[in-house]
């Protein structure tokens, strides 16, 4: 472990701080544009950007913030597609095959039960999960915490499911699995006659509208202006009014 | 001035910058709830403890078959590389290389960048940061992509079973591939890149780049 010196040692500079905290909670600074890199730990100010800039770190280049125009309609708009995109990938079969006098077909969900059944368990959890819970779990809770956003003030649920947002995104793997899927097509179309089911299209394009639901969503947008778990720590910073962010 | 040098976290999660209760090194973020360090506990241990496991289910997972075809006239198993080989063809060999890419350079070059990033972060080197910060980023981002032979496997599967004729079991290989994947996207995650930063904000009293 790096041991910085003077890192976690308790500086003199808290004095506001004294007071026992029972919840454990930390104490949040005045200053809400005050961040540190999440890659590098250089504290800085975050500068008010235009909508479409970025703001990025001097030090390693890590983008700090990209604002997006719009954030919370468009993020509504592409997850309602999406979702209605993902639930018709999950129920129509994805491949069809043909190959003397035999005929078979799967959906994403069959590839998963097929390893079960063939005793690849864990595997099959793993496929399962990757394809079809996380990609899931990612578009509900998107468009779960957009709807919920657009009140004034969110609750303060909305950023507690906006926190596992970033997990669902980073095990969604739907994109991978379509190139799997391409080279499985490829292997197999030396044995057999392969149908691409309506599924794999529904999958190609959301592949690109999870990207552009992504890219259009600001989360910070919505942290500013959440109910905070602490509720005795003040939510939006004075001199931050909602509605202004909201507009 | 790092955060921590003020004793100020950073929440991973929100980004909110916030101080922890006098004397604790952990709190929770009062905006989201989120469990608070200055740095992730034991990051360069149980990085280092994924990656060996990772190195160790790599030789299986290459030597082992991860697929098993049956057909009239026997089976025939197929690790992971014989898949490249089989795939490559007049038209395929795109996808081959892609295969090849994903599934055999990938899961290796991974394990060697993170040794590497533990290796200097230990020895407390403040060079080429940028460069280091750069790699873990690209690993971070080219992780998933090994989990192609997963699905490529997964589908092959699925699909052929085409019994007496024909059908296709995936094979022993499979899993500790899978665990590859698996335990070295843990170990990117347990990876806390501001370690890499750590010495040279230490050494240097006042950072080299200037505040934007």
């Amino acid at each position: 472990m790096a041991r910085d010196p003077g890192s976690a040692e308790p500086s003199a500079s808290r004095p506001e701080t004294d007071v026992p905290d029972s919840t454990g909670c930390n104490q949040p600074l005045a200053d809400s544009s005050l961040v540190a890199c999440p890659h590098c730990d250089l504290l800085q100010r975050v500068p008010d950007i235009a909508p479409g800039a970025s703001a990025r770190c001097p030090r390693c280049d890590k983008e700090l913030w990209r604002r997006r125009e719009d954030s919370l309609n468009r993020t509504l708009a592409l997850s309602l597609a999406a979702l209605f995109l993902f639930v018709l990938a999950n129920t129509v079969p994805m491949l069809g095959l043909t190959a003397v006098g035999h005929a078979a077909s799967t959906t994403v969900v069959g590839g998963a039960r097929q390893l079960w059944q063939d005793g690849q368990e864990i595997v099959a959890v793993l496929v399962l999960f990757a394809a079809v819970v996380s990609p899931g779990l990612q578009i509900g809770l998107m468009l779960t915490v957009v709807v919920a956003a657009r009140r004034e003030q969110p609750s303060a649920w909305v950023g507690a499911l906006l926190r596992h947002l970033p997990f669902a995104r980073n095990w969604s793997m739907i994109e991978v699995m379509l190139i799997g899927v391409l080279v499985a097509l490829t292997k197999i179309a030396d044995y057999a006659r392969v149908i691409p089911g309506v599924a794999l299209f529904a999958l190609f394009a959301l592949v690109f509208l999870l990207a552009a639901m992504q890219s259009s969503f600001d989360p910070r947008e919505v942290w500013n202006r959440v109910k905070w778990a602490d509720a005795r720590a003040g939510p939006p910073a004075p001199g931050q009014p909602a509605t202004e962010v909201a507009a | 001035m790092t955060g921590m040098q003020h004793g100020l976290q950073s929440c991973d999660t929100c980004g909110l910058l916030s101080r922890p209760a006098p004397g604790e090194d952990e709190g929770r973020c009062p905006r989201c709830d989120e469990e608070l360090v200055f740095r992730k506990p034991a990051s360069l241990e149980r990085t280092l403890a994924y990656l060996i496991a990772a190195a160790v289910c790599y030789v299986p997972a290459n030597v082992l078959p991860v697929m098993t075809t049956i057909t009239a006239s026997g089976r025939e198993s197929d690790t992971i590389m014989q898949g490249v080989v089989l795939l490559w063809s007049p038209t395929g060999w795109p996808l081959s290389l892609i295969v090849l890419f994903a599934s055999i350079m990938i899961p290796s070059a991974k394990i060697v960048a993170l040794l590497y990033l533990l290796l200097t972060v230990r020895r407390g080197s403040i060079e080429n940061n940028r460069q280091r910060i750069r790699l873990y980023r690209i690993v971070e981002i080219i992780g998933r992509w090994s989990m192609v032979d997963v699905f490529v496997d997964t589908f092959t599967v699925a699909l052929i079973q085409l019994q007496p004729l024909m059908s296709v079991e995936p094979a022993p290989g499979l899993f500790f591939f899978a665990a590859v994947v698996v335990l070295t996207m843990l170990a990117v995650e347990s990876f806390d890149p501001r370690l890499i930063w750590d010495s040279a904000s230490s050494k240097a009293v006042q950072p080299e780049v200037q505040y934007a």
